[in-house]
């Protein structure tokens, strides 16, 4: 036991001797690794942080939502569907709310406006992104034009900290009242109900009995939501990844090449080894040690490079391919988010391919025999 | 198709897997048809040569089969929020006929990935390759198998769908009926109990009588490949109870979450290099009496004992720590 491991010592103790002896070829390998692995990783970073963010977003969103459905298109929900839908067993609450989109001509911005009960008539409160493009402060006036042409003056009561700029950066509050002003939104109708049902496992059979009752309805349960973003940010990771397969096939290509193409050196050295006494299956082991020092180094490096970048830098490099655009746009930093499962997923990316692309080369490389390699 | 990271790997995994596997393959038979001892041949060289290049490909194929054993299990496991009604890799693995098939290809790779290795190994041990024969015709079973799960994989991977917002939702609520809450069909504890333990025992037994006499290699390797499936049996039927301390939970995939330390991981580690070992000891019985390993063999199969009797032990040690710890009384 004791013995072989001592074997395995001393082999790594050679291999990283001959890696350092080759400091140029090795480098710019390790370079082109890092580079491959930095990229995925910081993609793989970015999109858990992102679905992590989604998740925990939505942990407060109600049970349920149901809105109504006229030919096909969301339509406003009359108030009297909320009272008969709280009467089935099991529903706990049910809030009609309201809310909607604002179109500021001012500067093209869209804001989220939405009814709350907290809010006093002709006051409003606003995300920071709000206040941002239209230099708001706490006590100002924010004109807004209603459908019937007519200013609704708002009294700014209170700005959202930037912490809940994710959600809040595009949002004002304001009363019903003021709502309706500003839509000229119909009497005893909502956008939607938000239902919240006290046993989870009855979501199903309450959504049916919605539906049942109203035919024209549309019950959208929270995990369904949940379940959409995490659909689409899985298919942006993928729609990424398949982009940068050509990054990563190039890298195994330049891998390949280099460990096919051993230096007269290597050769030499290889002949030499082999000649006093060495055999095979000590330099395939040594070829072993050779990839798995280079893939553990540019692995290791690459993924610290890839966590500063997406949770230090906010991934500068994704933003645009990822993020999507608005005019307000909300500042965010990503939690950190690294677990056992990305690496692997990431070590099986990069480091697989890189070891299948290297097996037959360095076979060939272990199988020369000492005169033949001694003549180069 | 569901476009995520792990399921690409997965996938590139199989494929190159596969793909490695068809070329040793293709040496295999060569090897097969071609091999002559005594010959010095141009081509009986290049043949011992490539039998290096199988061995090193062959362990990578192992050390891969292993790590994405775990990553496939794992996977399904996240992807079961993806489902309606799945609430772990139980119901993600239900989704569409190919789940179970492609786990059980993949459990079964890898137990013969392993029993090759250690062929492999002993074979290495002696100068003439007393085992080429058998070791080559061993791997002609194997490949197909790991096409065979390459495609499997492919068509379940390729076959989900994740359940997500529709402009209408009549048609996802119509057909809730079927939810799959990880409650696989298990056998009755208390005989099972009985089953597993006394299974236990007899393997150690026999194990530690083979481990001092040499004797009965086939009846402790029996007993061991016996073990490995009551003890599967008994993770669904009554060791994942005592984890989740729930009697009517039997799934065997909910211990491998976050939830219960990932001790999981541990329990099928365990058990499957158990088996791994214990099985390759009756593949190596016939070839006790050939001269050149006759000294070999009796030597390896001592440790390969040793080493399956460690890891049931460590596998039922940690059981019975949690039957006697659990707040769970069956």
């Amino acid at each position: 036991m004791k013995r072989s491991v001592e074997r395995h010592l001393n082999i790594l103790d050679f291999t990283l001797a001959s890696l350092s002896r080759r400091k140029a070829k090795n480098l710019s390998l390790l370079a082109m690794y890092l580079l491959v692995i930095f990229i995925l990783a910081s993609l793989q970073f970015f999109v858990t942080a992102l679905k992590r963010e989604a998740a925990t977003i939505l942990q407060d969103a109600p049970d349920m939502v149901v809105q109504r459905l006229v030919a096909g298109r969301q339509d406003v929900v009359p108030q009297d569907y909320a009272a008969e839908i709280g009467k089935i067993r099991g529903v706990t609450s049910v809030t009609p709310r309201l809310w909607g989109y604002y179109y500021d001509s001012l500067n093209g911005a869209n804001y989220t406006i939405m009814a709350s009960d907290d809010v006093q008539p002709e006051s409003a409160s606003v995300g920071s992104g709000v206040a941002g493009v239209r230099n708001l402060a706490v006590g100002d006036l924010l004109p807004l034009m209603s459908y019937d042409k007519i200013p609704v003056m708002l009294d700014i009561n209170s700005i959202f900290s930037s912490k809940s700029d994710l959600i809040a950066a595009d949002l004002i509050l304001v009363s019903r009242e003021d709502f309706r002003q500003l839509f000229n939104f119909p009497a005893n109708q909502a956008t939607d109900l938000a239902v919240n049902v006290r046993n989870q496992e009855e979501l199903a059979t309450v959504a049916s009995k919605i539906v049942a009752l109203y035919p024209d309805s549309r019950p959208i349960l929270k995990s369904e939501i949940r379940r959409t973003y995490q659909s689409i940010f899985d298919w942006r990771g993928g729609m990424t990844l398949i982009i940068l397969a050509s990054a990563l096939l190039s890298f195994i290509i330049f891998a390949w090449d280099k460990a096919t193409g051993l230096s007269a050196e290597e050769r030499k050295e290889i002949g030499i080894l082999k000649s006093i006494g060495w055999e095979t299956s000590d330099v395939l082991l040594l070829k072993f040690w050779e990839g798995s020092a280079i893939s553990l180094t540019a692995f290791l490096a690459g993924v610290v490079l890839a966590y500063g970048h997406v949770f230090f830098l906010s991934a500068p490099l994704f933003v645009q391919a990822l993020k999507g655009w608005s005019v307000i746009y909300p500042e965010f930093h990503l939690v950190p988010v690294v677990d056992p499962y990305q690496l692997s997923v990431l070590f099986f990316l990069t480091v697989v391919p890189y070891t299948v692309a290297t097996v037959i080369p360095c076979w060939r490389a272990a199988t020369i025999d000492p005169d033949a390699a001694m003549r180069y | 198709m569901i476009l995520q990271p792990a399921i690409l790997a997965l996938l590139m995994i199989a494929l190159l897997v596969s793909g490695m596997g068809l070329y040793a393959g293709y040496y295999g038979v060569r090897i097969l048809r071609r091999w002559d001892q005594s010959s010095g041949s141009e081509l009986q060289l290049e043949l011992e040569r490539r039998t290096y290049l199988i061995s090193t490909i062959m362990s990578y194929i192992l050390c891969f089969e292993l790590m994405s054993l775990f990553l496939f299990i794992y996977t399904a496991d996240d992807l079961h929020m993806l489902f309606t009604g799945a609430m772990c890799a139980a119901g993600s693995l239900a989704v569409n006929s190919f789940g179970y098939p492609a786990l059980i290809v993949k459990i079964v790779n890898f137990l013969f990935a392993g029993v090759w290795l250690v062929v492999n190994q002993v074979d290495n041990r002696s100068y003439d390759y007393p085992l080429i024969r058998f070791k080559y015709k061993l791997l002609l079973v194997i490949i197909p198998l790991l096409v065979v799960e390459t495609y499997l994989l492919s068509s379940y991977f390729g076959g989900v769908k994740a359940d997500i917002i529709t402009s209408c939702c009549g048609s996802l609520f119509s057909n809730e009926a079927s939810s799959f809450s990880g409650d696989l069909a298990a056998l009755p504890p208390v005989p099972m109990q009985i089953a597993f333990f006394s299974a236990m025992a007899l393997t150690l037994l026999s194990g530690i009588y083979f481990y001092l006499s040499g004797k009965a290699g086939y009846l402790f390797s029996l007993f061991s490949a016996a073990t490995f499936l009551v003890a599967l049996s008994s993770i669904l039927s009554f060791i994942c109870l005592y984890f989740y301390e729930l009697p009517t939970h039997h799934c065997p995939f909910c211990i491998l979450q976050k939830e219960y330390s990932y001790i999981g991981y541990v329990l099928y580690a365990t058990l499957f290099s158990g088996a791994v070992t214990g099985i390759a000891i009756s593949l190596l019985m016939p070839f006790r009496s050939v001269v050149t390993l006759a000294r070999i063999i009796p030597q390896i199969q001592r440790r390969l004992a040793m080493f399956t009797i460690l890891c049931y032990i460590s596998f039922t040690a940690l059981v019975v720590w949690k039957m006697i710890f659990s707040a769970l009384n069956l």
